[in-house]
């Protein structure tokens, strides 16, 4: 059994926006998934989805980790695997800490739920995990309140207490994102080597292709609340199926490519949630459409390309 | 900490001096005269000008208002010869009305304000909030707008009408309670409560409106912040995070109006005393208008710009402890 399943995940706003349009994917123990989209693509909205935080959304289809159910479950049920085996980090770790309690406070606090821990023990594991994320003189550190980090340092706060009590799944959503690019390569290698240490599943949330790259073993491309390419790392990025990951990997400047040649963006705007176009969703911007094909009609299918890789795109159904 | 609390405690000085100044000069500036109140009907001018020289109100302004100021500070006898009354500290001057220092006549009338004020801001601080916290809670549901509706109703309901309402329904149709009148609370405490449980009420009402659209609100603008959201990815119960990482926050606003609000109502709540007939500060200052008994409202206005300055200070500590980048500032 997989430690994350989700099948046909379904997450609606008020007012029939659908964020998120039948998705379904897995993640196994230890490894990491790299979900990657534009803004708008539900890849947020699945994360939240997954941790059961979502409160105005109406969210069906199926979400298991390890074989509990979330999506329709009682709230405490679900409560009590938020935190404990699956915990979160988030894009802005300044807003995202209490800016009122010690970031000891605020690592002990899960602590002491989860494990029933006491108050010094609980300060003794938060002592312990702000050393295992690299900061210095964590012990007196404990006692310093969020607004006395610097942005790399905090999101190092966060991962602490997103791994205090042990989980087996961490979900990162753009955790680089509001950092410098130093500090960037710094906070992904702090998770890859936690990841390695305690066999951790991690969905990495990013819109950024190069952070994928670096510690993805799977890859999800999302576009407009749906799957558009999966499979693992190399074969999606070398060998592209969808033309919606084509137009991102040609977003990217090469270091191996001719330094003269211009970035090719994507044409367009990301569709509207609300009235989705007819057919791929991708049709309207996609260089690759064919008059031959129903790209306009028929929504395509999930078709294999080669092993564990897959895309929704009528062109592998042509090309076979 | 040590250095704020001393900054915050000189502003509180600096503000009542300039506080002492304005009042002082709006009262030298008025027309109306003590030393021909002093005088009575048949007054010449040669009683004036005596009066004037024993009331000390022939000496140039600004020694006037050091007399003030020393007063304030130390005590003093005011005037000299046979008008010469002495004044113990804290002299906020002298009532020739009802000859007696107004130190005396505010001591007098305090302890109804304050009990009128400290019952009425717990009852109001009470409802307020709890009523704000669920209407935020269940935001846009039925219950939320029937709650806002109510205070919307309340707030728009002045004290005076609600007041009377209050004492016809209570005490004269249904007969539950006696007409209210003042009874000290080491006297009798129960009686103390119940004369004051009307009073309490209608001013607790207006204002736990106002309290709970501002903490609706305060604390849906908190709920949605993203600490809030981490503090449920911890998997804290959501009593924890609603009360621990919501409230807290949204508690500033409220502590900020609550400060002003209570130290404006300690300088007197008029027409609540009015109507409720309770012999406090604000019937007190009525009088003392009515009368022109310029010391006495002058003193009212000292009073009043105390307990604001000193509940702004008090919130400022406050905001200390709740805010720990305004205790390392």
């Amino acid at each position: 059994m997989s430690l994350l399943e989700v099948s046909g995940l379904r997450v609606t706003f008020p007012g029939d926006v659908c964020a998120v349009d039948g998705l379904s994917f897995t993640l196994e123990r230890g490894k990491t998934l790299g979900i990657v989209g534009e803004s708008g693509s539900g890849k947020s909205v699945t994360s939240l989805a997954i941790m059961g935080l979502h409160r105005d959304a109406t969210v069906s289809g199926s979400i298991r980790v390890d074989g509990i159910q979330v999506v329709g479950a009682p709230q405490d049920q679900v409560r009590r695997l938020r935190g404990r085996r699956m915990a979160m980090i988030f894009q802005d770790p300044l807003s995202s800490l209490h800016p009122a309690y010690t970031v000891g406070e605020q690592i002990a606090e899960a602590y002491r739920l989860h494990f029933g821990a006491s108050r010094k023990a609980a300060r003794v594991r938060a002592a312990d995990m702000l050393a295992q994320v690299g900061i210095p003189e964590p012990r007196r550190r404990l006692a310093d309140y969020p607004h006395q980090f610097s942005g790399g340092m905090r999101q190092r706060v966060m991962i602490a207490m997103a791994l205090a009590c042990e989980p087996e799944l961490l979900i990162a959503d753009e955790p680089t994102t509001a950092l410098d690019v130093t500090v960037q390569a710094q906070i992904l290698e702090l998770i890859a080597r936690l990841q390695q240490e305690i066999g951790l599943a991690v969905l990495m949330i990013t819109h950024d292709l190069g952070v994928v790259a670096r510690i993805a073993d799977e890859v999800l491309i999302m576009y407009a609340g749906a799957a558009a390419e999966q499979g693992p790392a190399i074969p999606v990025f070398t060998r592209a199926q969808h033309p919606y990951t084509r137009g991102l990997l040609n977003c990217l400047p090469r270091l191996d490519g001719d330094a003269q040649s211009p970035l090719i963006p994507i044409q367009g705007s990301p569709p509207s949630l609300l009235n989705p176009p007819a057919g791929c969703r991708f049709h309207p911007r996609c260089t690759e459409r064919t008059s031959e094909l129903p790209c306009a009609t028929e929504r395509p299918a999930w078709r294999i390309a080669s092993r564990g890789h897959h895309a929704a795109c009528h062109l592998l159904e042509a090309n076979r | 900490m040590a250095a704020y609390l001393a900054r915050r405690l000189v502003g509180l000085a600096l503000v009542l001096l300039v506080v002492c100044a304005v009042t002082f000069a709006i009262f030298y500036l008025l027309p109306s005269d003590p030393a021909l109140q002093a005088c009575g009907k048949s007054c010449t001018t040669e009683r004036i000008d005596m009066l004037h020289e024993q009331m000390g109100l022939d000496k140039p302004v600004w020694q006037q208002f050091a007399d003030y100021i020393g007063g304030i500070a130390g005590g003093r006898t005011i005037g000299t010869g046979e008008l010469a009354v002495r004044c113990d500290f804290p002299c906020l001057g002298f009532s020739y009305q009802t000859n007696r220092p107004v130190w005396d006549l505010l001591l007098d009338r305090l302890p109804t304000t304050v009990s009128i004020a400290a019952g009425a801001a717990i009852l109001w601080l009470l409802a307020g909030l709890s009523t704000g916290i669920v209407s935020a809670l269940r935001k846009g549901s039925f219950l939320d707008r029937s709650l806002m509706a109510a205070t919307l109703t309340a707030a728009s309901l002045p004290v005076f009408f609600t007041g009377l309402m209050a004492l016809y329904l209570v005490v004269q149709v249904a007969e539950w309670l006696p007409f209210p009148s003042y009874v000290a609370l080491a006297d009798d405490p129960a009686g103390w409560a119940q004369n004051l449980i009307l009073p309490w009420t209608v001013l607790a009402l207006l204002y736990a409106a106002l309290y709970a659209r501002l903490s609706r609100s305060s604390m849906i603008e908190t709920l949605a912040e993203p600490y809030v959201r981490t503090a449920r990815a911890k998997g804290l119960p959501e009593r924890t995070v609603v009360v621990k990482h919501g409230l807290r926050s949204a508690l500033t606003p409220i502590v900020t109006v609550f400060g002003m609000d209570v130290g404006t109502l300690l300088g007197g709540a008029i027409i609540t005393e009015s109507v409720f007939g309770l012999p406090g500060i604000g019937q007190l200052t009525m009088d003392a208008i009515n009368k022109s008994d310029q010391p006495v409202v002058m003193g009212v206005a000292l009073l009043s710009a105390f307990f604001i300055t000193f509940f702004n200070v008090l919130v400022d500590l406050f905001y200390a402890v709740i805010d720990p980048k305004v205790r390392y500032a």
